[in-house]
Order: C-alpha cells, then structure tokens, then sequence
C-alpha cells in the first residue's frame, strides 16, 4: 500500500505548482474565497430548500403564520390606533385658551385697553374681548335659564377676555407661568386656564400607550413560543435526518441553519399577514372614520402604515421567528445523537 | 490508522460490550471484523465514529487521541470516515442524487463539484441511471449502494462498514465486496464487520474475531511483529 501512495503525492507535488496556481499564498486565497464562496451558496440553499419544506406542508405553515400574524396585528392595530388618537388631540392644543373675568367695575374701555396690552405679549396669539352684555346673550342662548335671567335687575356677568396662548411644545409649563402672570393683572379678577381636559386626555393616551407596550410585549413572547414549540416538532419530525447528519460529520451550525431559516420565514409570513390584516381592518373601518371627522368638521386624515411602519413590523416578525426557532433548536438538538 | 489499546466498554446496566481490546490497523490496510452478534462488532465501530465512549483504554484514530476529544471536534473527526449501515439510513425526504450529495455539503464543496463527484461515486456503484430515483422505490441492495455511495463520495481516508453484505444475495455481496477492495486499493483505509465468513475466507484478508467482548484472534500484525517486519 504504502509505495503506492507515495508515489501518488509525489505526481501531485510535482503537477501543482506549475499547472495551477504560481504562489503559494496565491492557492491560499482562492481555496478561502471558493470555501467562503460555497459557504454562501449553501445558505442560499438552505434559505430556499426551508421556503420548500415549508410549501410542501402548506396548511400547517398557514396556520402557523395565521397564529403569528394575528398576535403582531392586535398590538399594532392598537399602536395604529393610538398614534391616530394622539395626533388627532395634538391639534387640540390650539384650541386651548385661558379666560380672564375681569373685576366687576371695570369698564369696556378699560377692557379693550388691557386686551391692546395683551395683543403685545409675545406668549399670546390671540385676544378676544366678551363684552358683558354679548356674554349675557350668548349665556341665555346656550344655558336655558334664559327666562330666569331676564327676572335680574342688573347683568351679572363681568367682561371676558379670552387669549390664546402660543404653546411651545418644548416647554408646556410656560403656559401655566402665563395665566399666573396675567393673574397679576390689576383689572383681572380670575385668571382660568381651559386645559385640564387635554391634560387628562394625555394621561390617558400616556397609560393606553403602556398598556399597548405591555399587550405587545405578551404578544411578541407568544409569538416566540409559537414558533419555538412548531420548530421543536420539525426537529422531532426530522430527526432521521439530523442523526445521519450528524453521523456524517454535520457541525451543529451546518444542523441548526434549515430550522433557523424555518422559523425566520415564518416570521416573514406571519408579519406579511399581519400588514394584510391591519389594512383589511383599516378598510372596514374607514368609512366610519371619515363620517366621523367630517362631523367634526375636521379635515383630519386617518393616518395608516407608513412604508416604515410596515417595515418594522416585518422585521420584528422575522427576528420574534429567528429568536423562537433559536430557543427551540438549543434546547433539542443536542439532545438528538446518533445511536 | 485506528488503534485500540486496552479498550473496555461497559454500558449503563452493567453489561460489558468490550473487554481489554487491543488492535492496530494501520493506514491503508484492509481487514474483517467478525463474530456472532451481540460480540461487540456494532460497539467496536461506534466507538471509532464516537457515537460511544470507551469506559477504560485509550482510542487513537490517525494519531489523534479520541478518549477527551471535545464534543465540538467530533464533526472534523467523523467527516474522514465513511460509515455504511446495515440499515441503509438514507435520508426518504429527499432523491438518490441529494442522499449521496450530503457530505459533500457538509464539506463545503462547490455545487458544480458536488454534481461530479456525486455521480462519479453513483457510477462507481453502478447506480448512475438512479440518481433523480427516491431511495424508497429502489431494492434493497440497490439502497445498500447508494448507502455505499454516500460514504465513499468524499473520498474518506477511513471506511467502516457494519453488515454492508447483511441482506444481499452472494453475487451481490462478493461485488460489493469487490467495490471495497478497489477503494483499498486507491489508499483508503478498510475495516469491515460482517459475520458472512464463507465470503470473508474467498476475500483473503486479515481478519479480527470478537468473541464475547474480547479480542480472540487478530491476523493483523502486532506492534512487535511490525517492529520485526
């Protein structure tokens, strides 16, 4: 045997040197570019033979996808909802204004030159004076004491003025400095500032926005377990070929890859379904939607997925996928051996 | 090639599969492995292929001490060895042509290469025109060959074979019989565990007998009589 095979190595190190490749470091190169060459074209080969494994068992992958894309749906159906909710009351800090009851002498001339005064303070946008007589009209109209009323000797309403502060987002406190300032004023009785309900409103969304994150949370966990739990009965299911594998000498990367691609392509189903869903829900509902903004006489657009949005969501898809199908290949693996 | 010094393999529950075995096969040899089953042929060749663990002794394969190899090295190991099944073990899911083409996956070759060799190593066989085939519509001896097939396609420096003639007619047997000692004959090492010793006797090779867990005869040569030689 042995002169055999000496001989033979001796015919290759003599071939080698002239017919392939000039330089040593030269053959280095290539065989390290063809290795990561083939290395590459093997994932890609993993990447689609897992897309076929799944097509071959269409109804379960379907399911699967259909449980992942509803868990993503809900909690970003909410987010969709959320963001509408708060950029729909963003506009609402316009309307907030403080009203200033003047004192109960004070004469509508007074009142007009303090409201020129106001004009000029650069916190505030706009002054409107009530004058008490209008306010008088305009309390009988809309309260329904109006007969009641007319029993009074004298109006006792004081003359309004009504500003609208200029609100910087960076600083919503300021706003309160300026009814404390305008409190101050001399011919000003009671400074009041009509903001509380936006400022409840806020919590609320503040809170809403934490339950999402919660909901979301949960979700995304389900989603991991999901997938997790269907990539362990694919190992359980295959695992005639990974014993052989491994028996051949697989590394346990070369194992893990087609579950890893597996779950990932769930991931991509699942979150492709979920955008499917949201805009279906979001079709239902617009209609509505619309009704509704014009009865606010608001020309208000129901803001849907952004391409980023839509983005997102798929790429959490695909990682909540990659992330299940890891848990599940770590832990059962290595418990398949070749016996 | 495979040593085995002092090799006992005792496994859960008591029973000793190997007691005291000590052999050596040196490179580019050929030899038999026989014995009535339950003699330790199957536990002889999982602990060269590490599926098993020696319980005492020490297990050299190509200079390579086997007893402590980490878990992580024993891909690299198992990739110079060709194992045949008796059981066949090919993979249902999928053609004759991917069956053979899995080490050399698992080697990283390029799929131009792989298309070659693999048919090179069906052609060797001679199952060239099964190639696009599924494994389950083909005869027993036709699945013993591509088994056969997948070992020898990466052309393995070590080739193990347990029962690789266990339910094939004579004829059949003494051909693939053949097909080994043509790979010996290219420089691969060949140890084969068969219990068909009519065909072991025509064959005329070294043979090492198991009986009972120990090491009855060996025809290989010892270290002494190699040191002599």
């Amino acid at each position: 045997m042995r002169p055999r095979q000496k001989t033979k190595r001796h015919k290759t190190t003599r071939h080698k040197p002239n017919r392939k490749t000039p330089s040593r470091a030269n053959t280095k190169d290539t065989k390290q570019s063809s290795r990561l060459r083939s290395y590459l074209t093997h994932h890609l080969q993993t990447f689609v033979a897992s897309l076929g494994y799944l097509s071959r068992q269409p109804i379960s992958s379907l399911m699967t996808s259909a449980v992942i894309a509803i868990a993503l749906a809900l909690p970003a159906g909410l987010y969709i909802a959320l963001d509408n909710a708060s950029r729909l009351s963003a506009g609402w800090d316009s309307t907030t204004q403080i009203s200033l009851f003047l004192k109960a002498g004070t004469t509508l001339k007074q009142a007009e030159k303090l409201a020129t005064k106001l004009r000029l303070h650069k916190q505030i946008n706009k002054v409107n004076i009530i004058d008490r007589e209008r306010g008088l009209e305009e309390f009988q109209q809309i309260s329904g004491f109006g007969d009641a009323l007319q029993f009074l000797d004298e109006n006792p309403l004081p003359h309004v003025i009504t500003v609208q502060p200029i609100i910087e987002q960076e600083n919503p406190e300021g706003v309160l400095h300026l009814v404390k300032t305008l409190q101050q004023e001399r011919r000003v009785e009671l400074a009041q500032l009509d903001m509380q309900w936006v400022k409840r409103l806020y919590t609320l969304l503040d809170i809403a926005q934490r339950g999402v994150w919660i909901i979301g949370s949960l979700l995304g966990l389900a989603v991991l377990l999901i997938v997790g739990n269907t990539i362990r009965l694919d190992i359980q299911n295959r695992r005639e070929v990974i014993q052989v594998s491994k028996l051949i000498g697989a590394s346990n990367g070369f194992i893990r890859r087609p579950f890893l691609y597996t779950g990932a392509w769930y991931g991509l189903f699942g979150g492709l379904l979920a955008w499917l869903l949201i805009a279906i829900a979001l079709g239902i509902m617009a209609e509505p939607l619309e009704r509704l903004a014009t009865l606010y006489h608001s020309n208000y657009q129901i803001s849907s997925l952004m391409a980023g949005d839509i983005a997102l969501l798929i790429l959490i898809s695909c990682l909540l996928g990659l992330g299940g199908s890891w848990l599940a290949v770590g832990r059962h693996l290595s418990e398949i051996e070749p016996s | 090639m495979i040593r085995f010094d002092n090799i006992s393999k005792r496994y859960p529950g008591g029973f000793e599969a190997l007691s005291s075995a000590s052999f050596h096969l040196p490179r580019g040899s050929f030899a038999y492995l026989t014995g009535h089953s339950g003699a330790g042929k199957s536990t002889l060749l999982k602990l060269i292929t590490l599926i098993e663990r020696p319980s005492r002794g020490h297990i050299f394969l190509d200079g390579i001490h086997l007893n402590n190899l980490p878990a992580r090295r024993i891909p690299r190991i198992r990739r110079n060895i060709g194992v045949i099944f008796q059981n066949h073990h090919l993979l249902y899911d999928r053609t004759v042509f991917d069956n053979v083409a899995l080490p050399l996956l698992i080697h990283g070759y390029h799929h131009r290469e792989i298309g070659k060799r693999v048919r090179a190593a069906l052609d060797q066989v001679g199952l060239l025109s099964k190639e696009k085939a599924d494994p389950i519509t083909l005869s027993g001896g036709e699945q013993q060959r591509v088994g056969i097939a997948r070992a020898i396609v990466h052309k393995p420096p070590l080739l193990l074979a347990d029962e690789p003639t266990g339910n094939l007619d004579p004829e059949l047997s003494r051909e693939i019989m053949e097909l080994f000692v043509r790979f010996n004959q290219h420089g691969t090492t060949v140890l084969i565990a068969s219990h068909d010793l009519d065909l072991i006797r025509q064959m005329g090779f070294p043979v090492i007998s198991l009986a009972k867990g120990t090491i009855e005869r060996n025809e290989l040569l010892t270290d002494a009589q190699e040191r002599e030689h």
